[in-house]
This record gives C-alpha cells, sequence and structure tokens, in this order.
C-alpha cells in the first residue's frame, strides 16, 4: 500500500492508534476508557500484522527477507528494513508483550491515561524500528527515539524517586550510545555505505575493528546491560510502572544483545574473538556477583532486576562463545528471559496493585489466599531459575554447553549463578507465597481477576510450550546463525593466514 | 546604455539587498512623518520587504557571480545563509508585535533597526573582502547595541546595550587589526588576492592577523573564550530581541567565519584549524557545563547557544566540503530550534508579566499541552535525540569530523552533549513531571505561526531530510 511494505506497516500501525488517542478529549472517565481500548485495539492488531509477516516470512533462509527501501538521508543512507532469522523472533516477542503492557495498566494507571498510552505505542514502533532496520544510521535512530517515550513513562508514572530514575536511566544509555554513533561514521567513511547487508559483508582493518568494537559495545554493553554498568537497571526497574518494567526487561534488554549479533560479532569478527575474554570475565562476574545482590534484596522488583543482569550475563556468555551451541542459547535465552521477566513483572504489579508496596517482607503466606496466583508464579519462577520443562532450562543449558566449548574453567563458574538464581527465587517465592498469613492487611486479598487472568494464562502457557517444544524458536535462529559461523569462520581464517604467511611471500 | 553599464556596476546580485535599503528608508520617512500612529504600519512594511527579498534571494540562481569590483559574491552559499537570516528576522518581527505593545515601548524605529541589521548580516554572507566585511558587520553590530537597550526605562535592557556596545566594539576592533595585519602582509583585502598571495607560506605577521580576526569573529559568534556578554545581553534585552541575537546574527556571525576562513585562507588550514579546534572545544563544555545552574531560561539559552556554537565549528574546523554542508545544515536547524523555543518562552505571560524561570513552566504539560510537546521537541532535538532535528545536524558535523580524522575533537562533542543533555531534560522534566502552577495566558498569532512552523521543521525533518541536504550540500559545493 502507498509502496510501503508490512514492515513499514508494523511501525506506522502503532503511530497511527498514538494519533488517535492525541484526538481524544481531554480527561474524563470515557476518554479514558476510549484511550485504554485503542490502545489494545492497536497493540493486538500490530500483534496480527506482524504474525501476518511471520507467515510471509521463510525461516529456511539465512538472507534478508520482506525488504523494503526507501530514499533518505542519502543515495548510500536509506530508508531499509527488513528481517532475518535474527530479528524476527524479537519482533514477534515486541509485538506479543505490547497487549500484556496495555492490559497490565488497565487499572493502574489512572491519571495522564491518553499521555500513557501516546508513549507506549510511540515506543512500540521505535522498538520495532531498531529490529527491523536494516541501515546503521537508521538503526541508530530507533535506538536512540526509543529513550524518549521511556523517559516520560518512567518519569511521569513512575515511583517516589522516579526523577532521579529517569534522569539515570535516560543520560546513561545517551553516554553509551553517542560513541557508537562515532563508529557508525567511521564505518561509513570506510566502506562509503551504512547498509547493514552491505557492511555484513565488508572487512574492516583488524586495528580499526578494535575501536570500533569497543565503541559499539560501550553502547550495547550500557543497553545490555553488563556488570560493572547495569547501575541503571535496578533503579529504572523499581521506579517504572509495571508495563514499564516489563517492557525494560522483555523488549529494551534484548537491543544490547541484538546488537551484539546484528554488529559487533559478523562485522569484526577479529575484534569479537579478540574480545571474548573479557566479555567472558565481565559475564561470569556479572552472572556470580549479581546473583550475590540480588540475595540480598528486600524489594521484589529490584531482586527481578538483579536476575535480569544475572541472566543478559549467560546472554553475552553464550554469544561470545562463538560456536554454534552458545549462539543458539542465547539467543534462545533472550526470548525466554523477555517472556518470563515479563511475566514476573506482571505477577509483581498484581500483588502491587492490590497492597501498593514491593517490599518483599509485606509478604507472606499468598497462597492461602491466592492459589492461582501461587501457581502462576510458581511457573514463572521456576523458569527463572532454568529448571527442565521451562524455558528458562533450554537457554541457560544451550549457553553453558556453548561455553564448555569454548572454554571450561568459564562454564565451571556460570554454574554457580544457577544454583545462585536456585537460591534467590525460591527464597523468594518461599517468602512472599509461602508461609503464615500474619499480616491482617493481606488478610481480604483477592485472587486473579478475569483480565489478570487473561494476562497470565498465555504466559504460562508459552512458558511451559517452549520448555518442552523449543524447536520452533531455534530452527528459526538456525539458518542465521549457521551463516554467522561460516562467515565469521572464513574472516577468522583469513586473518590467521595473513598472519602465519610473511608479507614477501604474499 | 553600453556607457551606463560600463560606469555602473551589475547590480543584480545586490537586488535583495538594494530592496531592503531602499524600502526601509521610504519606512524610516513614513515614520517620522505619521509618527507613533504608524507603528503597525511600519511593522508590516518590514515584514513585507524581508519576506520579498526572502522571495528574491530564493528566486537567485545559485552560480557563482561577484559585482561591486568583487567585493561583494552572491552563490549557493550566500543564497541559503541569507535565506535563514531574513526567516530570522521575519520571525523576530512576528514574535515581538504582542509582546512590545504590552510592555508599552512599541516604537516604530524597532522593525526598521532590524531591517537594517539585516542588511549588514546580509553583506556580512556576501563579503569577498575585507572591507565589505567590516562594513556588513557594523551595521548590523550598530543596529543590534541599539535594539539591546531598547526598553530604555529598564535598567537590565540598557545594561545589556551599553554592555554589548562596548564589548562589541573592541571586537570589532581586534577584527579591524587583524584585517589590516592581513593587508599589510598581503598586500590586498580582497578574498580571492588573499588567497593568492599568501600561496601557502605564510609568515608570523599573517598568523597575528588570522588570530585576531579569529578573536573579532569569535566575539560576533559568541564564542568561548569571547562569550562572556553572552548571558547579560541575553538576559537583559527584552526577549523578543533575545530572540533574535540567538537567530538571525548567528546565522550571519557563522557565514562571516565560513566565508573568512574557507574563502580567504583555505591554504593556510593548519594554523588556523588548530584555534578552531579550541574554540569549538572550549564552547561545547562551558555551553554544556555552565548552563546547569541556570534558573533564568534565557540565561539558559545563551549558554545553549554557546555551546551550539560550538558544534557548528565543528564542521568548519573539519575544512572541508561535508564540514561545511554540516556547517549549514546545523545552523538551518539550529534556527528553527532556537525560533520555537523563543515562541514559547515569549508565550509564559500571565496578568501583564512575563515568566522566564524555569521553574515557571512547571507542570506546563497539564495546563498547555500543545506549547509543553513543542517545548519538549525543542529540547530534546537540542540535546541531539533522534529522530528531531537536531540530532541530524550533530550526525553531520560529527560526521565530518570523523572523515577529517578529528576523532578526538568528535569523542569531546558527543561527551559534552551528553552533560548538556541534563539540563535540556531538566526543562522536560519541570514541564512533564512537576507539579502545575496557574495557566497561562492564550498565544498571540504571531507566536503560534512561528512556534507551529519551527515545530513542523523539528519534528517531521527526518521524514524528508533531502530537500535541506541537499540544499546544505549545494552550499558548501560552491566555497570550494
Amino acid at each position: 500500500m502507498f509502496g510501503l511494505g508490512i514492515l513499514s506497516g508494523l511501525l506506522i500501525v502503532p503511530l497511527c492508534g498514538a494519533a488517535f488517542i492525541l484526538t481524544l478529549g481531554n480527561e474524563s472517565e470515557s476518554v479514558k476508557r476510549n484511550a485504554r481500548w485503542a490502545a489494545l485495539a492497536t497493540t493486538i492488531v500490530t500483534f496480527l500484522l506482524s504474525l501476518v509477516a511471520w507467515g510471509r516470512f521463510d525461516p529456511s533462509t539465512s538472507s534478508f527477507q520482506l525488504i523494503e527501501t526507501h530514499g533518505w538521508l542519502a543515495e548510500t543512507i536509506k530508508f531499509k528494513l527488513g528481517v532475518d532469522g535474527f530479528s524476527m523472533p524479537l519482533i514477534l516477542l515486541t509485538t506479543f508483550l505490547m497487549p500484556f503492557c496495555i492490559g497490565a495498566s488497565w487499572l493502574s494507571v489512572n491519571t495522564r491515561v491518553k499521555e500513557y498510552f501516546v508513549a507506549f505505542l510511540v515506543l512500540e514502533t521505535t522498538m520495532i524500528g531498531v529490529f527491523c532496520s536494516l541501515d546503521l544510521v537508521l538503526f541508530y535512530l530507533f535506538f536512540e527515539a526509543g529513550l524518549i517515550p521511556m523517559f516520560l513513562i518512567i518519569g511521569i508514572w513512575g515511583g517516589k524517586r522516579r526523577i532521579y530514575a529517569s534522569f539515570k536511566f535516560f543520560l546513561y544509555t545517551l553516554l553509551g550510545s553517542v560513541l557508537m554513533l562515532l563508529a557508525i561514521m567511521a564505518m561509513y567513511w570506510h566502506a562509503g555505505t551504512t547498509d547493514i547487508p552491505t557492511l555484513l559483508h565488508t572487512r574492516f582493518p583488524v586495528g580499526m575493528q578494535y575501536w570500533l568494537w569497543l565503541a559499539f559495545f560501550a553502547s550495547f554493553a550500557v543497553k545490555m546491560p553488563m556488570w560493572p554498568v547495569h547501575t541503571w537497571l535496578p533503579d529504572a526497574h523499581v521506579e517504572a510502572p509495571t508495563a514499564g518494567s516489563v517492557i525494560l526487561a522483555g523488549i529494551l534488554l534484548k537491543m544490547g544483545g541484538y546488537g551484539f549479533i546484528r554488529i559487533s560479532l559478523p562485522m569484526f569478527p577479529d575484534a569479537s574473538a579478540y574480545f571474548a575474554p573479557f566479555v567472558f570475565a565481565l559475564s561470569v562476574t556479572a552472572i556470580i556477583f549479581t546473583s550475590l545482590i540480588a540475595l540480598m534484596q528486600t524489594d521484589i522488583k529490584k531482586l527481578i532486576a538483579y536476575s535480569s543482569v544475572a541472566h543478559m550475563g549467560f546472554v553475552t556468555l553464550g554469544l561470545f562463545t562463538l560456536n554454534e551451541q552458545g549462539i543458539q542459547g542465547a539467543l534462545f535465552l533472550m526470548i525466554s528471559h523477555g517472556i518470563v521477566s515479563g511475566a514476573l513483572f506482571l505477577c509483581v504489579g498484581v500483588v502491587y496493585d492490590r497492597m501498593h508496596t514491593r517490599e518483599i517482607a509485606a509478604y507472606g503466606g499468598l497462597v492461602k489466599r491466592m492459589p492461582l496466583y501461587a501457581a502462576a508464579m510458581m511457573v514463572f519462577t521456576m523458569a527463572n531459575v532454568g529448571l527442565p520443562g521451562t524455558s528458562g532450562f533450554v537457554g541457560e543449558f544451550l549457553a553453558m554447553m556453548g561455553a564448555f566449548k569454548a572454554n571450561p574453567t568459564v562454564a565451571f563458574f556460570s554454574v554457580f549463578g544457577i544454583i545462585l538464581s536456585a537460591g534467590y527465587a525460591l527464597w523468594l517465592y518461599a517468602r512472599v507465597i509461602y508461609g503464615k498469613l500474619e499480616k491482617p492487611n493481606l488478610q481480604g486479598i483477592l485472587d486473579l481477576d478475569l483480565r489478570e487472568k487473561i494476562i497470565i494464562a498465555p504466559l504460562v502457557a508459552l512458558t511451559i510450550y517452549y520448555g518442552v517444544h523449543p524447536a520452533p524458536i531455534l530452527d528459526t535462529f538456525a539458518p542465521s546463525t549457521e551463516a554467522l559461523m561460516q562467515s565469521m569462520r572464513t574472516a577468522l581464517s583469513n586473518t590467521q593466514t595473513a598472519a602465519v604467511v610473511p608479507p614477501v611471500a604474499r | 546604455m553600453t556607457a551606463i553599464q560600463a560606469v555602473l556596476p551589475s547590480l543584480s546580485p545586490v537586488m535583495p539587498e538594494l530592496i531592503l535599503a531602499i524600502g526601509v528608508l521610504a519606512l524610516i520617512l513614513y515614520g517620522a512623518f505619521r509618527g507613533e500612529r504608524s507603528v503597525e504600519s511600519v511593522n508590516v512594511g518590514a515584514l513585507v520587504l524581508l519576506i520579498l527579498a526572502f522571495f528574491v534571494v530564493v528566486s537567485q540562481s545559485g552560480a557563482k557571480v561577484t559585482t561591486l569590483n568583487g567585493s561583494f559574491i552572491i552563490d549557493n552559499f550566500s543564497k541559503v545563509m541569507k535565506a535563514l537570516i531574513l526567516l530570522g528576522s521575519a520571525a523576530t518581527i512576528l514574535l515581538s508585535r504582542d509582546y512590545f505593545q504590552r510592555e508599552r515601548i512599541d516604537r516604530f524605529e524597532f522593525p526598521i533597526l532590524i531591517v537594517l541589521c539585516t542588511i549588514g548580516m546580509m553583506v556580512m554572507a556576501s563579503a569577498n573582502d575585507l572591507i565589505a566585511l567590516y562594513l556588513g558587520l557594523e551595521l548590523q553590530s550598530l543596529a543590534a547595541y541599539v535594539i539591546a537597550a531598547f526598553h530604555r526605562d529598564n535598567l537590565k535592557s540598557t545594561e545589556a546595550g551599553l554592555k554589548y556596545f562596548v564589548l562589541g566594539a573592541l571586537s570589532s576592533g581586534m577584527l579591524l587589526y587583524g584585517s589590516s595585519l592581513v593587508y599589510g602582509f598581503t598586500g590586498t583585502v580582497s578574498f580571492p588576492g588573499i588567497v593568492s598571495a599568501l600561496n601557502d607560506n605564510a609568515g608570523l605577521g599573517i598568523v597575528l592577523g588570522i588570530v585576531f580576526v579569529a578573536a573579532g569573529v569569535a566575539f560576533k559568534m559568541s564564542a568561548v573564550p569571547f562569550h562572556m556578554w553572552t548571558p547579560d545581553v541575553y538576559e537583559g534585552s527584552p526577549t523578543p530581541v533575545t530572540a533574535f541575537f540567538a537567530s538571525a546574527p548567528k546565522m550571519a556571525a557563522v557565514a562571516m567565519t565560513v566565508r573568512i576562513f574557507i574563502g580567504a585562507f583555505p591554504d593556510v588550514t593548519a594554523i588556523w584549524q588548530q584555534i578552531i579546534v579550541f574554540v569549538a572545544i572550549a564552547s561545547m563544555a562551558l555551553g554544556s557545563f555552565a548552563a546547569i545552574g541556570q534558573r533564568s531560561i534565557k540565561r539558559l539559552m545563551a549558554y545553549s547557544s554557546i555551546g551550539n556554537i560550538g558544534y557548528a565549528l565543528i564542521g568548519l574546523a573539519a575544512a572541508s566540503e561535508e564540514g561545511i554542508r554540516g556547517v549549514v545544515i546545523y545552523m538551518i536547524i539550529y534556527l528553527a530550534m532556537t525560533l520555537g523555543a523563543f515562541a514559547v518562552i515569549l508565550s509564559l505571560r500571565r496578568g501583564g508579566q512575563m515568566y522566564e524561570t524555569v521553574d515557571d513552566l512547571s507542570g506546563l504539560s497539564r495546563t498547555h499541552p500543545v506549547l509543553a510537546f513543542c517545548l519538549a521537541a525543542m529540547m530534546f532535538s537540542l540535546a541531539g535525540i533522534p529522530p528531531l532535528a537536531g540530532f541530524f545536524g550533530k550526525f553531520y558535523v560529527f560526521a565530518a569530523a570523523i572523515k577529517a580524522d578529528l576523532v578526538g575533537l568528535a569523542v569531546v562533542g558527543v561527551v559534552t552533549s551528553v552533560v548538556g543533555a541534563f539540563y535540556y531534560l531538566r526543562l522536560v522534566k519541570v514541564m512533564y513531571f512537576d507539579e502545575p502552577t496557574a495557566p497561562y495566558e492564550a498565544m498571540p498569532p504571531g507566536l503560534r505561526i512561528v512556534l507551529g512552523l519551527s515545530s513542523a521543521v523539528v519534528v517531521l525533518f527526518f521524514l524528508v531530510p533531502s530537500p535541506l541536504v541537499s540544499a546544505a550540500g549545494a552550499a558548501a559545493k560552491s566555497l570550494f
């Protein structure tokens, strides 16, 4: 339609929804209701549209599909969209989680409702844009643009320290990304284009690769977030409204991982191999260190936030093993963590809406009054721990298998992360759900209502489904991973031969 | 006929300036005879003149033509910069109407001084020798000193005018001294003449001359270390005048700087590049750090303008076609952002009083959602966050710096832009996160027009960037 493909449609539909909500009148009950339904309808339409895109997508090849190109900044900087096996699942994850976020904000957001949903819909566009842009400048544009709505979401609808958290989130991420911008320019002048498919086949000089890799790393490590630049995440998570946390944990953190797999690994193979031990060290530190921190938390959201950092440690670990199992595992873990951590934050939101506190000590014995809630929470806790049969297991297992192949010592230390995660997650569950129902204000707490059941049931189903049948996701990743490994092997062997053969012989 | 042509220089290149000059003389006479009753019609007349000149400038061909014995040049660069200057001046007249009426300082001299200032600025953008440059600069400056003190019963305004005059005269002196050194050591004042005389061997005299010229133009651009006047003059001047200072004269000063360094000293880049790099770094750093503590929006915008000049100078430091393209794009976008921001500042009026501190913006998103949205867009844009236009301005200058191997300069630039983001975000925070105060009066139509147009440029630039980018590209090409 109008020369636009389905991916542009995915970008435009949420914006249209946002524009429609903006035209609604002022803050009255009926406007609020209309805004909620309009936002829900928009996100559902977007999800359905992404399913159509998925239907047209051929998961058996590694090449970019559904490509569309429009003239933009220059002949060589175009508005180019496309998807491959790495990005398609992440787009689906984004569009899938959005209706849940809208649902979770149905009653808990009661002030400035219009603006809230507008911010969320704009955020959806930027997130989809990150995953489907095939031009580095366009990628950067969406990558950064997402900061604006998220800044407003945390700052306007957040908790007590929302202003501190929103500034920290914004400035931390911005500082990381501006260096990436300079690297993009350096690549542009070297290769003459910012077209991602072309750059995937461009060989940068090894010395230049190191600098470019570091500049991109600054951005992705903050976004991921990796230890020691993770400190914005717990603050942002704690202060953000429930749906904001879901999006942060579910999607925004995945942008870092996606950046590594889309840009750092394939475009700078030598630098990636060179810096892999450095990434391993940071990842293992993150896994162990933040798990220990998570054990000590008294705030439920903060605990889950630290556990997210630990899980992202597994993702970076898997990605930089530079073997098929590790990368597949990391990618699977990204999808699984998107569902599970999103669901955990939704669960926290459920009790927060009732009690308006996130202190672990304020709860206890919820199973007596909320059996359904306890069951759902159980599934997500187990998935977070990585119990076999849940989606969390598959990713962590594969990532560790890859790590063992690459470096057994690293794998040995990362296993402690699993043990510790069982510690903090189960302990959290025990303190919140089990025990005696002593607190007087908990006596009247109600179990999940229909809206919450509708929100949580599909997530429970998916967590278990992908735990026993991970093939659909892994098969989608497989061809792209295969192609990536192929190109990296060629690149690395070229460099080695170049290093071995003396200059005279050439 | 041919005899007349031989005597008279070709006047078609200077047509826009002539229209303004003759028109403004007619307006002065009209104003003098009709007295204060003429204010409305002189304003309309000045606006019509500026718009007419704008269309004449735009319709001129971009080919390089010199006239008046080679002292005046028009090319694509002057065309774009003059269009910006004229837009800035026209917007100032729109912004000023309501303010001056309410402050009861509505005089017909104001639009006349704006037009005179505009003629000076247009000559600066088109100057092809040092004399013409100085003439344009002085015409612009003298008019600017007067309008800074236009609120003559207000202590701060007269102080601003006096301060601006004294320091401005000093800097003009430095520029003139530098020019005379250059003339002394090259024997010519024309830019092409200087280029051929220097022939890339520059002695100490030329170096000194360049340093003095650089100091003079740095003052006019309000670049560090010659920026001290900016916050005081911006704060003390009537707000529409501040908006003017932050917009059109910046365009002219940058155009003049580019003309001098690229036009007259292209082969001795090594000498002036280090000056520009230092000035750029110092301006960016001071602009970002000093703005953090500001409570007055006008002072904040003053530091913001200092920082922005620093970013624009990154493009000049690259001394390449890409760099100048970056400068031009940056100035186009900067003009839109500044005028938009000042349109919002000028509409903070309640009960006959203007509100000018950051805290007065408190909760603006609840009381005036559209106004707050526009100002937030300006702030995110000034902070360089995509997809707003300000990002693209920074993109092009940084890209030029990277290409010219000025990686250190680019890194300093992006880091200070993060520091700068802090205070721009603070304005957004005040508007969106804080509790609202009483609502302000409705916006006058002049402000609405300016705010609407500039917001459209800032928000929608990323959808259709190519017209402005290619205009800037053509402007840069004409200098090399």
